[in-house]
């Protein structure tokens, strides 16, 4: 089905390899992905993987039920330093979804066909990443039983919260980008889980799929209305992905803490978040091609734009970390003046010189095409932009929190063994969680798949 | 009524493509095309060129804009006024966030309603599954079902047009 003509086009236009090797008909493509959730057995890779992501998420359970039973005290937190791990931790997960939704929606709208294997299980990384930063606020409440205060409704103490607040913001951008994602990535997964049930052995598995697939038939009338709802959705997510990490960093940027007060960060939030999402999504992508030998999808052209991707944002990142540092010197402020110092020099010093080794320094050895074809440098350098990006978020929490204006203010921040617990605890459940998508859904999108091939093979006239 | 319609299967989209312009160029109305993933152009083929999922949407976008706009303005005007910095009471630049985000989620829940809804999803039941052939609609075949409720159909006469579109297959489809 897929002859010569699909050679020639991948050839022809894809300096760096095809986006789906050759050779793969509909049927081959349904298969090899459906497979893996409904015919092949669990592999004992997923037990072993997936057995320690429960271990780790019942530390997280743990630590959570000792921090209900005595409250913030268990952690580092105090004053000055507020806001510690669980804030460091939220915007640094918050990021990481940020690729999820850049991947689906934005590379759909520009047309870029190399979304099309990666974008399902980008957008379930982005849901399970924000469940990850979702807790930490709710955790950080101090009464976390009354959560619910953080929303407007009608209450017998006649309060309503504070629409001025950034942090108000904050939770209609986080809920929002929850809600909108969820809605993106079942979208997507409607017509694939009808290929599931139609094709599970089953009875009970039929019956599973055909609940969450609706009655899905592949109707032409059904597939003009949803391509235009897909297109929609997409042309919404686009401005919300932004708008959230620009919330989320006016949280910081509306305050008067320096180090904090500067009209850099919306930008260089976003670009930072997409920064770590694109290593998230590598650091993901190479143990899956691998344990479930998609590499016919997953192609070393997927992974080396996801390299070029973090190689682009990550030069936005260092643009702001220059500006940052320009404003510092240009404001005059001796208190801004102060906080470079300290930031770069203080006791929290070495953190700063890890944070630009490993965001900026590191990854320029991503202009080398060397680099970016070897699989095990790629996946070092995903590990690398990750430690790096939470560097930043530690960096920007407590260096500008610990010293601001009055030395007789001054702090310092440690973090007790309950802070890295319900760190290590989150990147548990965030495993744990994409363990179980990738048993239970299809972890790449089939019907754009057999799409794809269609139109490399020019069975369709692109409009 | 004896039958739902009559089902040709085919095996690449540029046939059933086809063979759907060939079938509403006879005079059916009442048809429509099964395909594996989207062909462009054959919606259009059977005749369904317009659908009210973009004004919806944007109605309940807009429906959004408006609600988080009213909500920062009655919480910080209305039902709990208090000086902030010296500011207004309404001091509408900072209800933008929340106007943004809100537009942003109804928009998007009207989408998804909007597309259900207008495709009458879910559906518990539908005939054309009761074609064994049908099984493979998600994964490498396509179909085109010309129903009986149409005016043209005539259960001889729909089958032996169908055979001349060369399909793999045609079949009858059960109520």
């Amino acid at each position: 089905m897929t002859s010569d003509p699909v050679e020639t086009q991948l050839t022809v236009h894809d300096p760096d390899g095809p986006v789906v090797a050759p050779g793969h008909s509909y049927e081959s493509i349904t298969e090899k992905i459906g497979a893996i959730v409904i015919t092949l057995r669990t592999p004992r890779h997923w037990w072993i993987g997936a057995g320690i992501a429960f271990l780790v998420v019942n530390m997280l359970m743990t630590a959570i039920a000792w921090l209900f039973w005595r409250g913030v005290g268990i952690w580092g937190v105090n004053v000055p330093i507020a806001w510690g791990f669980a804030i460091v931790n939220f915007v640094w997960w918050i990021g990481i979804g940020h690729a999820g939704t850049l991947i689906s929606a934005i590379l759909l709208l520009l047309k870029q066909d190399w979304r099309t294997s990666i974008n399902r299980f980008a957008e379930a990384m982005t849901l399970f990443a924000v469940a990850c930063a979702g807790m930490f606020p709710v955790l950080h409440l101090g009464r976390p039983q009354v959560f619910f205060w953080l929303f407007p409704y009608p209450n017998t103490m006649g309060l309503w919260p504070q629409p001025r607040s950034p942090l108000l913001w904050d939770v209609f951008a986080v809920s929002t980008y929850g809600t909108v994602s969820l809605i993106f990535w079942y979208i997507g997964l409607i017509p694939d889980v009808a290929s599931l049930r139609d094709r599970a052995p089953q009875m009970w598995k039929k019956r599973v799929f055909g609940i969450l697939a609706l009655g899905w038939r592949g109707s032409a009338r059904h597939w003009f209305r949803y391509e235009i709802a897909y297109l929609l959705l997409a042309g919404l997510a686009t401005p919300l992905v932004v708008s959230v990490h620009t919330v989320v960093s006016f949280d910081f940027a509306v305050s008067m803490v320096p180090g904090w007060h500067t009209t850099i960060f919306p930008p260089y939030f976003v670009a930072g978040a997409i920064y770590s999402g694109f290593a998230m999504t590598l650091t993901l992508a190479i143990p899956l091609r691998k344990f479930y030998h998609l590499e016919d999808f997953i192609t070393m052209r997927h992974l080396q734009n996801m390299g070029k991707v973090m190689l682009a944002t990550g030069m936005i990142v260092a643009y702001g970390y220059s500006m940052e540092a320009f404003f510092a010197y240009y404001s005059s402020d001796k208190f801004e003046l102060f906080m470079f110092k300290n930031r770069t020099t203080g006791p929290y010093g070495p953190f700063y010189g890890l944070l630009i080794l490993f965001n900026i320094l590191i990854p320029q050895l991503l202009w080398s095409k060397r680099v970016r074809s070897s699989i095990p440098a790629l996946f070092i350098m995903s590990l690398v932009v990750n430690t790096g990006m939470w560097l930043e978020r530690f960096v920007i929490v407590i260096t500008s929190l610990h010293r601001d204006f009055m030395p007789s203010a001054w702090g310092m921040y440690y973090p007790t063994k309950w802070d890295i617990m319900t760190y290590i605890g989150t990147l548990g459940f965030f495993s744990f969680a994409f363990y179980l998508f990738v048993r239970l859904l299809p972890a790449i999108s089939m019907f754009e798949m057999r799409d794809l091939i269609d139109k490399k093979a020019g069975k369709q006239v692109v409009h | 009524m004896a039958v739902y319609g009559l089902m040709a299967e085919f095996e690449e989209p540029g046939a059933l493509l086809h063979a759907a312009e060939r079938a509403y160029a006879s005079g059916y109305r009442k048809l429509d095309a099964y395909s594996p993933m989207p062909i462009h152009g054959l919606a259009e083929a059977i005749g369904f060129t317009r659908t009210a999922v973009s004004p919806i949407v944007l109605v309940g976008g807009i429906l959004g804009c408006i609600s988080g706009f009213t909500l920062c303005w009655w919480m910080a005007a209305v039902a709990y006024p208090h000086v902030v910095a010296g500011r207004p009471f309404n001091s509408w630049p900072m209800w933008i966030p929340i106007t943004f985000e809100l537009t942003v989620l109804f928009a998007s829940l009207t989408s998804l309603l909007a597309m259900l809804g207008l495709n009458r999803l879910p559906q518990p039941y539908h005939p054309v599954f009761n074609v064994p052939a049908f099984a493979r609609a998600s994964t490498d075949r396509f179909f085109l079902c010309i129903e009986a409720v149409d005016p043209v159909f005539d259960a001889e006469g729909t089958w032996k047009f169908l055979e001349t579109l060369n399909p793999t297959s045609v079949a009858e489809v059960e109520p």
